[in-house]
């Protein structure tokens, strides 16, 4: 594969021999970049707050700068520093201009962490979930529940709803209803082999949601098919600090500050503990399991408990999320936690790379930026330059487009955008390493089919 | 795929007996009607017990006759919900069975033919001749059509999407046939949207006639109670069992049907003997595709209103069923179906008359679907019918 390699464009870190990718050059190109594109960006913000196509621009490469810094090959603290300056003020200062662009970046993180804790499950054990929001599911109405009179329904004494200052006790309760969930489909779904538990995965999903429209009856739990309103929010605990720094705040741009802080904060400590856990003895034997799992068991690593471990971590930080996400939207209805969603997710983990956390975060990013800011972008602009019917609006197309998604990467690039090293190998040990045979075209099976021992024989090609 | 392996141990040269060739073809169905009566006296036994037992909790009305009542309706639904489930189910079973991986896009396919039917029905109307067409010949053509377009979607997408990672890890297979089952549903969706079918597809048919009168039970405590089927649901019923019996013929019987088994035991072997695998494979897309589709029509002309997202459900379910009688197995695929369809059918219809309209039972029919998933997975993962395979390393 050495020549697909080095013909990744941002593959920099194998090539020493380009005098701007090294040494003093290279760190004044990606400071260069790290300060232009936020000043461009705040400037045009600082002069017309509204979106528009330059602002969406100036946003995307204000992103772009995370993958900038993940694959220019300066040092780790600088990585760090210019990192922690981006998200601690750069990204905040820019979305108190504008709150769609805030919601974004809110959102985003948000399906980062979603899409992390999947990738511990479909990535890093190579266990096919697809009822994945259902843990999501789970964690947001255990809020919506608790800070609403929805509770009364069923727990006597009329203790609620509970205040906002209870959001941080049910932080970690949803985390450990998220784990329960996890484990009460985990034990009796994880002796089963790949496609069985993706089948039992996504029928559980549709449980849940099927659950959750129809548990109003006989006792209101879920308030059915209405969904619940009016959940609460989180305290807005940062005001002293806000108000020490002088900052001039409207009540919505102080509640997104929170939520930002709140999401980036679950952000973070979810990838430390992810990738604490992925180099260490639980994260091989997650790979052995993945790999092989026969081989797994001769190795004597205990299975199911590895596979109930990989699943509990994915969904006790879905079920933190999910209230995170109730509390934010204060609204939560069963169509929120649809297949689609489940399916979403899984398209960010395959698309930025099965198993890579980078990955996941470029894949989680692109799928987020797709849905809310450029298919309606586009939209936008063809609905202001051709009168294009309703029923062909891009911003419809999720599904064409996930689905594509899905099927392109898969034939194309199962190791996804920013590949894991050894999934890389492990996707393309079957293929010859022949470089004559990186360009053949995918409908064309015959060659590798034949000299492949697995093969059908090539005979019928 | 497995237990009409003593076929394959006939050579090719021996001139079969006609009652080892209706042994073949009908053996299968004689099969499904012991799971027919079966699951009907067992799941019945169970409503009359529990209604006996109930009795007397309910003061609106009494619930062992209102049980009983009922039940000759329940048993019809059980059978066409039965029936809806082991045809597609067959398109899941004969896929794993050659190629061991679920197509999740087989929902979508089986969605497609409702869609021909509904395509079918309106243009027929907008060309003023739907209401003097005869019933029988609307049926027969709109199968057959819905047959064809979804048989040759399956291969297509077979060719399309499957074929090149035939040689990748499960895993990448199977997202890509999830990948699929979206795509499909959202160009069904854009060409229903663009066209007068609108989304919410209504499908239009000629006249089929009135619903059936099959007997008629004395009722001590009022009026008779007459056991009915609909003109749809018979179609239904009928037109399963004819392609059930063709597709008995053709994987039992013929030489093409000895190919698919034999792919389907080894591949490689197979190929060795002289067997085009490509083709076989892309048959049994088309087999299983085409009974998808077939279901669809008969499924879209029975409930008359359809949408992009119908798919869904039925297939998730359906492949229930094709895991409850063993997936892999073709007789297997269909009894799971009519047994899956039976509790189905029960749970709807006795879940809300039993807790006095607690829990509606329509709702939790799925619910129950997926548990005897969960369970027969835990307890029996090879099902019903199947055998139980031992991992070589």
């Amino acid at each position: 594969m050495a020549t697909s390699e080095s013909k990744t464009p941002f593959a920099t870190g194998s090539n020493p021999s380009n005098p701007f990718l090294q040494g003093p050059a290279l760190y004044a190109l990606v400071t260069a970049y790290l300060v232009v594109v936020p000043i461009l960006a705040i400037g045009n913000m600082m002069s017309n707050p509204r979106p528009s196509l330059i602002a969406d621009i100036l946003f995307l490469g204000l992103l772009g700068s995370f993958l900038v810094l993940h694959k220019a090959p300066v040092s780790m603290t600088y990585k760090g520093v210019a990192a922690a300056i981006l998200l601690g003020a750069v990204l905040p200062f820019f979305g108190t201009f504008n709150q769609f662009y805030m919601d974004v970046m809110i959102q985003i993180a948000m399906f980062c962490v979603l899409a992390t804790g999947l990738n511990v499950v479909v990535g890093f054990a190579g266990l096919l979930d697809l009822g994945y929001i259902a843990f999501y599911a789970v964690g947001a109405y255990t809020w919506a529940i608790v800070s609403t009179g929805q509770a009364n329904n069923f727990i006597s004494g009329g203790h609620f709803p509970l205040g906002p200052e209870w959001f941080f006790v049910f932080l970690p309760i949803t985390l450990v209803v998220g784990a329960i969930f996890g484990v009460l489909l985990g034990l009796p779904v994880l002796r089963l082999k790949g496609d069985y538990l993706a089948i039992v995965t996504l029928g559980f999903g549709e449980v849940i949601r099927v659950l959750l429209t129809n548990l109003d009856r006989p006792i209101n739990i879920t308030n059915g098919a209405q969904g619940i309103k009016d959940i609460g929010q989180p305290p807005l605990f940062l005001n002293p600090i806000f108000n020490a720094f002088g900052l001039d705040l409207n009540r919505a741009q102080t509640v997104q500050l929170h939520f930002y802080v709140l999401v980036a904060v679950i952000l973070l400590t979810m990838l430390l503990v992810v990738y604490r856990l992925s180099v260490s003895r639980i994260g091989r034997a997650w790979t052995a399991i993945r790999e092989d799992e026969t081989a797994a068991i001769a190795m004597g690593i205990p299975l199911v408990r590895m596979k109930l471990l990989a699943f509990v971590t994915g969904a006790s930080f879905a079920g933190a999320m999910g209230m995170v996400f109730a509390a934010k939207q204060t609204f939560v209805n069963p169509p929120t936690f649809d297949l689609i969603r489940s399916i979403n997710i899984l398209a960010m983990v395959i698309l930025g790379g099965m198993g890579s956390i980078p990955g996941v975060l470029l894949g989680a990013a692109l799928v987020t930026l797709l849905n809310l800011q450029i298919l309606p972008r586009i939209t936008a602009e063809l609905e202001a330059r051709t009168n294009l019917p309703s029923t062909l609006d891009p911003a419809q197309y999720q599904r064409l487009i996930f689905g594509l998604m899905l099927v392109l990467m898969t034939i194309f690039r199962p190791q996804g955008l920013l590949p894991e090293e050894r999934r890389k190998e492990e996707l393309h040990g079957v293929v010859p390493p022949d470089p004559a045979d990186i360009p053949t075209k995918p409908d064309d099976d015959s060659a590798p089919s034949s000299s492949s021992p697995t093969g059908s024989g090539g005979s019928g090609a | 795929m497995a237990t009409q392996s003593e076929a394959g141990a006939i050579s090719a040269g021996t001139r079969r007996t006609t009652r080892m060739l209706l042994n073949q073809i009908f053996g299968p169905l004689l099969q499904i009607l012991y799971f027919v009566i079966g699951s009907a006296v067992i799941l019945g036994t169970i409503v009359i017990l529990l209604a006996f037992l109930l009795q007397g909790t309910r003061s609106d009305i009494n619930l062992l006759q209102g049980t009983l009542i009922i039940l000759p309706q329940v048993i019809v639904d059980s059978l066409v919900r039965g029936f809806l489930y082991a045809m597609i189910a067959l398109g899941y079973t004969m896929v794993y069975g050659v190629l061991e991986f679920i197509n999740f896009a087989h929902g979508e396919i089986f969605m497609v033919g409702a869609f021909v039917v509904a395509g079918f029905g309106l243009m027929l109307n907008s060309a003023g001749i739907l209401g003097d067409f005869p019933g029988i010949l609307f049926v027969i053509i709109s199968v057959l059509l819905g047959a064809a377009v979804s048989g040759i979607l399956a291969v297509s997408v077979e060719r399309v999407a499957y074929r090149p990672l035939r040689n990748s890890p499960k895993l990448v297979l199977l997202i890509s046939t999830i990948g699929m089952s979206l795509v499909l549903q959202d160009l069904v969706r854009i060409i229903a949207t663009s066209t007068p079918l609108g989304f919410n597809a209504r499908v239009l048919t000629p006249d089929l006639g009135s619903a059936i009168r099959l007997a008629t039970l004395p009722n001590p405590g009022g009026n008779d109670i007459n056991v009915i089927i609909d003109a749809r649901s018979m179609i239904f019923i009928l037109a399963s069992i004819v392609m059930l019996i063709f597709l008995n013929y053709l994987v039992n019987v013929t030489r093409v049907g000895k190919a698919m088994r034999a792919v389907a035991q080894d591949r490689p072997t197979a190929s060795l003997m002289g067997i085009n695998v490509n083709n076989i494979i892309a048959l049994t897309f088309l087999v299983g595709g085409a009974l998808g589709g077939a279901a669809g029509v008969l499924f879209g002309i029975r409930v008359q209103a359809i949408n992009p997202y119908v798919g869904f459900l039925p297939g998730l379910k359906a492949f229930t069923a094709a895991v409850l009688g063993g997936i892999g197995n073709i007789t297997g695929a269909m009894v799971g179906g009519i047994v899956l369809g039976f509790l189905e059918a029960f749970v709807a219809s006795y879940l809300s008359l039993f807790t006095a309209g607690a829990f509606a039972g329509a709702n939790y029919a799925d619910i129950a679907a997926f548990s005897i998933l969960i369970i027969i997975l835990i307890f029996k993962p090879e099902g019903l019918l199947g055998e139980a395979t031992v991992q070589k390393v």
